[in-house]
């Protein structure tokens, strides 16, 4: 089990005043939000509640907030919707504008969009990991349904410059959909400022309970719910709410509005990420990605040239350090980052990065341990595979003695018990 | 307290494949005190297939991971698809367009197991690899001290691969191609383990694969064989011409590689005494049948010879062993003469050898590993590539 988490843009510890706030309805509290009586009622408050918390922490009014299970679900909708609107249209057809460094729930329903016959523009970003504002409103057409651009990138934390090209979009009467997963909670968003028209966030990544997120859709957008057989918000996504989780994610919502508001979250998360990347110039060929570029205050994406990000997630973990590669597949093997590789990298550049991303509840000290295990690591799997940035040690090729002939083996036969 | 796990001396690396052997390998160390790592290989991306939970498939790495789980140790899934496709699946695939019939277990064990992971697991700071093979590696003061070595002892000292003490479940074929270095490196607990053995300790302990059953056939391939290689070709071949030993063309059949050597079902011809394949000679897209006693060879010629003791074969010398000549062959005792290195230029020269043994055999097999056996000690082997006498004989007609 990892002593210290460095993973919270995978998802965040349950924050204990969320957790409280959580339990009545997990006990003795229960009820169908959609039932007559009392009980019912009960369930229903809570979950309105939970939506003006929503509502507060982005600026926006609280009918206009759809709870879902996750923030896949809601970018789906979204995309699901334009289809369904392009299907009907008179031609038929119509057009998406993406940026390349979505994630995958974006890309994919986009996938799937092509494949039913609308057309996509995939925006790749800069070298910097930021999609250019301009290249995003050429992407625009006469025929283009949706546009999606992320707030901050999952990987590298990139901020986009979705408040640039809202207005844009807005003034040739495309909606937006924002993907704001990774920014709500660690940095202020407020919808009318953005000026976009859907905007999604999850209550996990800041401290909230798995199994709740929220779309956010302005007055007048129509969206169409993927899911069908109940008259549940507003008949935008049928089915029985998740009352308890739906209440974490209300409570992770007020937490935020106070601590991002008043700017105390980012501080505190600029100053650990701030802190190892001043270590990191102890450690030899560390680059961070995207360094100068405008990011979420609490994600390092680090380069360990000639290191493999996997074996280094590995090593780190068995040391009690749990950080990421940036994107891992469904069995749990490592990937090369989709970002990185869109901002021009080699796959060899993107393999051998790894993700840290701190939450409020990670302390100096911890920043501290994590910089010697990753210099410990770094220099012995430099050692391990011979790279150029090891000290000159007797190098433990594995392959180069193994795959040699009998007249090697007599060489290599040291290890014996 | 864990900041010093990987550091610590002696972790071991547990190849899992989520099957009843490994998962038992990987509690036994941990039940010894032993710090271990799990690790899992996806080999072969089947989430596409409707049909998971063949050996590589995602079922089965979930498998793995609650074994770790139930065992209390960590567990890793590492991506080697590309290499296990360059190593193990295109050489299968053009080892059937080559008219041999492959044996993709003991290049997987060379080339993917004992090589490429043992590589990452050293990455990982482990010093060893177990494995669930059922064979047994022996050292030579071991051996001395009441070990069931049967083999000669040579004074050495370095490990020695010996076969399972339990025979109906022994491995050792597969492991041939490892090298000293490799064997060093790695560790077989269950080679001194039954099978039902096995299965009781996974019982005891309540591992979640207590009740699985056995893999036997190519992890890779789902349905048959001749349609896998099909399928990857992407097309069929034409009908083989399918010829008797004199040369005399019996009619045309299916494609050649979907023929083996020593089939004797599914020829399709109407002869009053069984006929079997002889011979499978791609070039010509023919298909050499005979009768049985034409399937008896008086030996056979290897290639890539490898050695794993202290002493290899020089060449005009000759060494007397058992040689088995597939997984589930008995053996048999032969002689093996190195060929001189002079007589070719070829990267192998020098590594190839004429094998002949005390009594003809059937089945020798283009494509299949004869391995070299002194008592339980595995001295080495070679692939096959023909019979002793197609020189003389087979050759002549094609």
């Amino acid at each position: 089990m990892a002593d210290v988490y460095l993973d919270h843009n995978a998802t965040t510890p349950l924050d204990p005043r969320v957790r409280e706030a959580m339990l009545p309805w997990l006990g003795e509290r229960f009820g169908n939000p959609s039932s007559i009586h009392r009980a019912g009622q009960a369930a229903r408050n809570a979950v309105e509640e939970a939506r003006e918390h929503v509502a507060a922490l982005i600026g926006a009014r609280p009918p206009e907030v759809v709870f879902t299970a996750s923030g896949t679900e809601a970018n789906d909708t979204v995309v699901a919707s334009a289809v369904e609107r392009a299907r009907r249209s008179a031609t038929g057809g119509g057009h998406l504008a993406i940026s390349a460094i979505e994630h995958p729930s974006v890309r994919e329903a986009a996938a799937r969009a092509e494949r039913a016959g609308l057309e996509v523009t995939q925006v790749p970003p800069g070298e910097d990991g930021v999609v250019p504002a301009a290249a995003m409103i050429e992407a625009l057409r006469h025929d283009t349904l949706l546009a999606c651009l992320m707030l901050a990138n999952n990987e590298v934390g990139t901020l986009q410059p979705v408040g640039a090209v809202a207005a844009e979009f807005r003034a040739r009467g495309i909606p937006l959909l924002c993907d704001a997963v990774q920014a709500v909670g660690k940095v202020p968003v407020d919808v009318s400022r953005l000026g976009v028209d859907l905007l999604v966030l999850g209550a996990h990544k800041f401290g909230g309970p798995l199994g709740a997120a929220a779309l956010w859709i302005r007055d007048g957008v129509e969206v169409e719910s993927l899911l069908v057989g109940g008259s549940q918000e507003r008949r935008r996504r049928a089915g029985t709410e998740n009352v308890a989780a739906i209440v974490g994610l209300g409570a992770a919502a007020s937490l935020a509005r106070d601590e991002v508001g008043g700017h105390l979250r980012p501080l505190q998360l600029a100053a650990l990420r701030d802190r190892f990347e001043a270590g990191l110039r102890e450690v030899p060929g560390a680059i961070v990605h995207c360094r100068t570029a405008p990011r979420l205050p609490n994600t390092s994406h680090v380069a360990l040239t000639g290191v493999e990000g996997e074996a280094l997630l590995i090593r780190l973990d068995l040391a009690g350090f749990a950080v990421s590669t940036g994107s891992a597949c469904s069995s749990g093997t490592v990937e090369p980052s989709k970002t990185l590789l869109a901002m021009g990298l080699a796959a060899e550049e993107a393999l051998s990065s790894i993700r840290v991303s701190f939450g409020i509840s990670n302390h100096a000290a911890e920043v501290d341990r994590f910089l010697a295990a990753l210099a410990r690591e770094v220099a012995a799997l430099r050692r391990l595979t011979g790279s150029a940035m090891a000290a000159p040690m007797p190098a433990a090729g594995a392959r180069a003695e193994v795959s040699g002939a009998s007249a090697g083996d007599r060489a290599a036969r040291a290890g014996r018990r | 307290m864990s900041e010093r796990a990987a550091a610590s001396a002696g972790l071991v690396a547990v190849a899992m494949s989520g099957g009843l052997d490994s998962s038992v390998t990987a509690w036994l160390l941990a039940r010894a005190g032993q710090p271990v790592v799990g690790l899992s290989m996806l080999l072969w991306d089947q989430s596409a297939s409707p049909r998971h939970g063949r050996c590589c498939g995602a079922l089965d790495l979930g498998d793995a991971r609650r074994v770790a789980q139930q065992a209390g140790i960590p567990h890793y899934t590492l991506r080697l698809d590309g290499e296990f496709r360059r190593q193990v699946v295109d050489p299968f695939v053009a080892d059937y367009l080559a008219g041999r019939t492959p044996s993709p277990c003991v290049r997987c064990n060379t080339w993917i197991k004992f090589d490429l992971l043992l590589d990452r697991a050293r990455q990982l700071g482990a010093e060893r690899l177990a494995t669930g093979h059922y064979a047994r590696i022996l050292y030579g003061a071991a051996r001395a001290t009441g070990s069931t070595g049967a083999g000669g002892c040579d004074g050495d000292g370095g490990p020695e691969l010996h076969s399972a003490l339990d025979p109906s479940k022994d491995q050792s074929y597969y492991l041939f191609e490892l090298t000293a270095e490799q064997l060093a490196a790695s560790l077989f607990p269950l080679g001194a383990l039954t099978k039902t053995e096995v299965r009781a300790l996974a019982r005891q302990a309540g591992l979640v694969v207590a009740g699985k059953g056995e893999s036997m056939e190519v992890c890779f391939v789902e349905g048959g064989v001749r349609e896998f290689v099909e399928a990857q070709v992407g097309a069929a071949g034409p009908p083989a011409d399918v010829v008797d030993s004199g040369g005399k063309s019996l009619g045309s059949g299916q494609p050649y590689y979907r023929y083996t050597v020593g089939q004797r079902r599914g020829l399709g011809l109407a002869s009053p005494r069984p006929l079997y394949v002889l011979a499978i000679q791609p070039e010509e897209n023919r298909v050499v049948v005979g009768e049985e006693r034409e399937l008896l060879a008086p030996g056979l010629i290897g290639e890539r010879l490898h050695w794993i003791g202290p002493e290899p074969p020089a060449p005009g010398g000759v060494i007397e062993a058992t040689v088995r000549i597939r997984s589930r062959h008995p053996g048999v005792a032969a002689r093996i003469y190195p060929r001189p290195a002079a007589r070719t230029a070829h990267p192998d020269a020098g590594r190839e050898v004429e094998v002949e043994f005390a009594t003809p055999q059937r089945g020798v097999t283009p494509g299949q590993a004869a391995v070299f056996y002194r008592g339980t000690r595995v001295l080495g082997g070679c692939w096959i590539r023909g019979r002793l006498d197609a020189v003389s004989t087979l050759s002549s007609f094609s």
